[in-house]
């Protein structure tokens, strides 16, 4: 949630929307990074190891 | 006049037993649903019938525009698969080779979203239930996507409950300009294309899941040549008054923001064609074409040709339907769209728009394309990997993986709208405003004398030879302002058939 507050950007004039404080640009843009960083990492870890094999094998029958 | 909005969703899930020699998805599906019903107290006792679906209502080869046209395929119903009930009122159920779950019938988009999410949990704890019941090195996983990349689709399907008197025509006209224009921000997202002959630019990826599977603009399929709008008359309640619109052309999606856009923005859509208050008509050139052209266009900048040889944008559709949308609570009120609940679709519509315009990236945290496509871009960069590379692949499946500890979703930063203590309880606890309220609490009380049920009916077997049938064809009624007292009151299903009887439900 406070990442999307720091991100949000103001919506276009003439549509009104309030616009909200935010940090300087540099230091959010390093937030960014940062999380984005670590959330990489999460990645490394969790995602299927085989990628190769895991893919070719997600084969599902059409539904509905 | 704008009826109520009662809304719904179904999921069907993708599935993969893994360590399985010779995996079977139907096999599996029944074990997953099974393996949840036995563990969480919702399968019968030993010795008596499970709660079954009552069929004797379902008629989805009803079509919408009085006959269909020669050709056209009917969906069959399977009835002898596992199909449940549960206390939530929810249908859990195998459709086809996939763990499907419905929804119970929910009045606003919030509770909507709610009771998705709860679905997420069924999954979630299915799984788990399948894992004690199979072999060490066997697992099933759920996934909540659309494609598996093959060409092969599943779907997601909504509900909306409109007004009879409104033509068909009408919906199929206006709905069309809102389903193919509000990918923007309830796709969610896919690597690659599976359209022969369509190919996507450099990165390879588009923002619906979905819209390679839409094949022509009306129709009553939804296994091949599926429609943008579903022509299914089945409305499962008064079919005097209501028409159910049965929507197959979404993305299923983790973002809650997604969904609860989607079916908000949706219903309020469908009250502008009920009370003739869109902004005017947007009726495409070629609108198969325009969904995908829409699916495909990243910046959102791509011009949409219309009938009458103007052009428009994905974005401009929305502008003016949300204008429109905000007029409508304006001058109408929200009482036909989820009340309170409705200011604030449109207040988030407006934010994501304005986002949409200005900065997508920033919408990481609410839409599902923009947050997978910022995982992929990242993981791609941190191990200077070609877009074609299959961990991009498995990263786009494995973001839609429902198991907690595998989600890519569950670790985006996605924002939630719903408590999830509440999502728990939605587990097994019916909505309180619609009818899914008199449904559950008949399963969560009298279950032993439920012999069946469905949308708009309950089967009692009370002993006394035949069986009684309470019909529920209001999806307004039956809430716990109605009914909450009665159940409270009565201490069997004899008692409260004897006092449904006396008063009415």
């Amino acid at each position: 949630m406070a990442e999307r507050e720091q991100i949000r950007k103001p919506a276009p004039s003439p549509r009104e929307q309030s616009v909200e404080e935010s940090p300087p640009a540099s230091e959010r843009g390093s937030d960014i990074k940062a999380q984005l960083d670590d959330l990489l990492d999460e990645i490394d870890e969790v995602l299927e190891t085989n990628a190769e094999d895991f893919v070719k094998s997600y084969i599902q029958k059409g539904g509905e | 006049m704008a009826v109520p909005k009662t809304l719904g969703l179904e999921t069907e899930y993708g599935i993969v037993h893994r360590g399985a020699s010779e995996p079977n998805p139907i096999s599996a599906s029944s074990l997953l649903i099974n393996a949840y019903l036995i563990a969480h107290g919702q399968a019968p006792e030993p010795g008596r019938a499970a709660v079954g679906w009552d069929f004797t209502d379902e008629t989805p080869g009803n079509d919408a525009r009085g006959g269909a046209p020669a050709g056209s395929l009917a969906p069959e119903i399977e009835t002898h698969l596992v199909n449940a009930v549960l206390t939530n009122g929810a249908r859990y159920y195998v459709d086809h080779a996939h763990p499907e779950l419905s929804t119970p019938e929910c009045a606003d988009a919030l509770s909507t979203v709610l009771y998705d999410r709860a679905a997420e949990l069924i999954a979630a704890r299915s799984m788990e239930a399948a894992r004690m019941l199979l072999p060490p090195g066997e697992e099933i996983v759920v996934y909540k996507n659309n494609s598996d990349g093959k060409g092969n689709s599943y779907g997601c399907h909504e509900n909306y409950l409109v007004s009879r008197a409104v033509p068909f025509s009408r919906i199929v006209t206006d709905a069309t300009a809102h389903f193919v224009t509000r990918q923007i921000y309830c796709g969610a997202g896919k690597m690659g294309s599976e359209t022969s002959g369509m190919r996507l630019d450099g990165a390879g990826y588009q923002l619906s899941q979905r819209a390679d599977f839409i094949e022509e603009e009306v129709g009553l399929e939804t296994t091949l040549k599926r429609p943008i709008v579903n022509t299914r008359d089945e409305p499962h309640a008064d079919a005097a008054k209501y028409r159910r619109l049965h929507v197959i052309v979404g993305d299923a999606n983790m973002s809650q923001v997604a969904t609860f856009l989607k079916v908000g923005t949706t219903a309020l859509v469908m009250a502008l064609i009920e009370d003739d208050a869109m902004p005017r008509e947007f009726r495409f050139a070629t609108p198969v074409a325009a969904l995908r052209q829409v699916s495909r266009d990243r910046q959102l900048r791509q011009p949409l040709e219309l009938a009458d040889g103007g052009t428009v944008t994905a974005l401009g559709v929305q502008w003016e339907l949300l204008a429109a949308a905000r007029a409508y609570l304006e001058q109408r009120g929200a009482d036909a769209v989820g009340g309170e609940v409705a200011h604030l679709v449109v207040a988030r519509w407006e934010e994501v728009l304005g986002g949409l315009e200005c900065d997508p990236g920033g919408l990481a945290g609410q839409v599902d394309w923009v947050a997978k496509l910022r995982l992929l871009e990242g993981f791609r960069d941190r191990h200077g990997l070609d877009f074609q590379d299959a961990r991009l692949r498995a990263l786009d499946i494995q973001y839609h993986d429902l198991r907690p500890d595998r989600s890519l979703a569950a670790r985006a930063g996605l924002e939630t709208l719903v408590d999830e203590d509440a999502a728990v309880e939605a587990m097994t606890e019916p909505p309180p405003d619609t009818r899914a309220f008199f449904r559950g609490r008949c399963l969560q009380k009298f279950a032993a004398e439920v012999v069946a049920a469905n949308w708009d009916s309950i089967v009692f077997d009370v002993g006394e030879g035949s069986l009684r049938r309470v019909s529920m064809t209001e999806p307004a009624r039956g809430t716990v302002s109605h009914v909450g007292d009665l159940f409270d009151e009565c201490s069997s299903a004899m008692e409260l058939l004897r006092r449904l009887g006396s008063a009415g439900a």
